[in-house]
């Protein structure tokens, strides 16, 4: 992938750092350039579809030829709770551990 | 209680009484041990595949026909994506762009008149997990909830007060419990409410503020009014509003800070790709149509119709119980409504507080009609029949004609034995008989009340007043 030059890029770096804080990354400064560099051209790649003239053409939300795939409300069997604790890194009872969230801080 | 336009919308999560979650078949139910109701799906374990509830699209697409929304056709599930450890995907399933209930409205009643508020929407998606906060280890997480599915029923910011956004979450709950989608516990959380209000002087547009965790019907009240009287203060100092999320505590009865502006959430929502789109089909719609009852609005009046007063019609459609029950005593009454609300509300309704908890009714219908019968037919005093079916409501028994008998309750209408009584009458009163025949017809009422006396107010009211008329005469 060819290197961008740092003007007149898509993705400035406030968005690579926004990006960043959403997705619970913590990448290095050079890694923040790099991810500028490389997303800006993912969206120059993606942006030549704008050369089409799509205004009849519908959404498509998913490639498969496939619609309404549904399931019977009928219970099926739950893990074990053991298996379930098999991968938590913490536990209490049969609860997961997480660090400390203060009490209405989120969702 | 403000001078300014008070604006006031909410969104109601209900949780659906489906038997499994929304993508899996993980049974949904409360109660159950920490973790135990959980798989590879609702824990979002790598290559586990969603797969949708078809009972809860059923139940969405009912709630969406009798709010009068457009169902659509053609609908789709998105990913909404924010951390959260009750939340171990991730991201929430759920409806962004098109959610399968659009553009519905309901009736709202109450001392403020008659009102009807928009509903923008109504969307699937599945529930978090639950945190428990304040362990010294941590904060501890149970995924049993996690998966299970809600619909959350988004309305017009069409309300202007407290009242009516209490009226409003109400009638919500009568229409979710009514059409047996879900059971309407705000306090257990199965129906969950958060409010956005603005307050901004008349004709400008206000800074909508959401309030969060508004876990009971009087909590709902009282936060929406504590709101409008902070926003209302900022706006008469001069200040401005700034959006931002609070937490209602019910304990302080005030909001406070949950999230500003600046940190506000950018979800991202992108089609779910695990999920293919999903298409109502005719038959889908055919069979909601099918599967909802008589709405309680449409009862209602059918009720005023046949000769019950409007106000008594609403008691008789709070719960669509309770007209099952009126209908049958209806029936029973040989078809005179006001007998038989005077039965169901004065009686079985009254009982059903007082013994039954307010859960159950402790008299059958059959037997509060016929009890109602024994009565009309003048079988038995009105007086009587109160005794016999409270004796039914404290003992459970629901046979009252044995209990007439057993209590000696039944009305003397023989003419033979009542006559022997009110000669007798006659002949120990002679003053008040030469008064009454002197014109004071006042004195009837005084012949009658000694009737009932020497027969133990069980004389046929009607046939003592004409024996007495023809005796007197």
């Amino acid at each position: 992938m060819k290197h961008e030059e740092t003007k007149g890029r898509r993705i400035s770096l406030e968005e690579v750092n926004r990006i960043a804080e959403l997705a619970r990354l913590s990448p290095s400064e050079d890694e923040r350039e790099q991810l500028a560099a490389k997303m800006s051209s993912v969206i120059d790649f993606v942006e030549q579809l704008n050369e089409l003239d799509t205004t009849s053409i519908e959404p498509l939300h998913h490639v498969l030829d496939l619609h309404s795939v549904l399931r019977d409300d009928v219970v099926r069997p739950s893990l074990p709770v053991s298996e379930v604790m098999k991968n938590a890194p913490q536990k209490k009872g049969d609860y997961f551990i997480v660090p400390r969230v203060i009490k209405g801080a989120e969702t | 209680m403000s001078d300014y336009a008070v604006t006031i919308g909410l969104e109601v999560h209900a949780q659906l009484l489906t038997n499994t979650k929304m993508f899996c078949g993980c049974k949904a139910s409360y109660g159950a041990a920490h973790n135990s109701l959980t798989c590879p799906v609702c824990m979002g374990l790598p290559g586990a595949l969603p797969m949708p509830n078809r009972r809860a699209i059923e139940m969405a697409v009912k709630v969406g026909l009798a709010t009068g929304s457009t169902i659509t056709r053609a609908t789709k599930f998105d990913r909404k994506n924010y951390f959260y450890p009750d939340l171990p995907k991730g991201y929430q399933i759920s409806q962004f762009d098109k959610p399968i209930c659009a553009g519905g409205s309901m009736e709202i009643r109450g001392l403020f008149g008659v009102k009807r508020v928009g509903i923008t929407r109504i969307h699937l998606e599945e529930d978090a997990g639950k945190s428990q906060h304040g362990d010294d280890d941590g904060t501890l997480i149970d995924l049993n909830r996690c998966g299970v599915p809600l619909i959350e029923i988004v309305s017009e910011p069409d309300m202007s007060s407290p009242e009516e956004a209490y009226a409003y979450l109400m009638e919500i709950r009568r229409l979710v419990r009514w059409l047996e989608v879900c059971d309407g516990n705000l306090e257990e959380g199965s129906l969950r409410c958060d409010a956005n209000i603005s307050v901004a002087p008349e004709g400008e547009r206000g800074v909508p503020v959401e309030i969060k965790n508004l876990n009971s019907f009087h909590g709902v009240e009282k936060a929406i009014r504590y709101e409008i009287e902070r926003q209302s203060e900022v706006v008469r100092n001069g200040g401005k509003i700034s959006r931002m999320t609070l937490l209602w505590d019910s304990d302080k009865g005030e909001t406070r800070v949950m999230r500003t502006k600046e940190a506000a959430h950018d979800y991202r929502y992108f089609p779910e790709p695990d999920l293919v789109e999903l298409s109502i089909s005719d038959q889908m719609m055919a069979e909601a149509h099918e599967a909802s009852p008589e709405y309680p609005w449409v009862r209602r009046e059918r009720y005023v119709g046949i000769g019950v007063k409007p106000d008594d019609a609403d008691v008789l459609t709070a719960e669509k119980e309770f007209g099952e029950y009126f209908e049958e005593v209806f029936a029973g009454c040989n078809n005179e409504a006001p007998r038989a609300v005077r039965w169901v509300i004065g009686e079985a309704l009254r009982w059903r507080k007082e013994l039954g908890g307010g859960e159950r009714f402790v008299v059958s219908a059959y037997a509060t009609a016929e009890v109602a019968g024994l009565e009309a037919s003048g079988k038995i005093s009105g007086l009587a029949a109160k005794t016999v079916y409270e004796e039914m409501a404290r003992t459970g028994r629901s046979d009252p004609a044995m209990i007439v008998k057993e209590k000696g309750l039944e009305q003397v209408s023989d003419t033979g034995a009542l006559e022997a009584v009110i000669t007798k009458i006659i002949e120990d009163n002679p003053k008040e008989v030469e008064r009454y025949r002197g014109g004071d017809m006042k004195l009837k009422g005084f012949f009658v009340g000694q009737v009932m006396k020497a027969m133990g107010g069980k004389a046929d009211p009607k046939a003592t007043g004409e024996i007495l008329g023809r005796l007197l005469g």
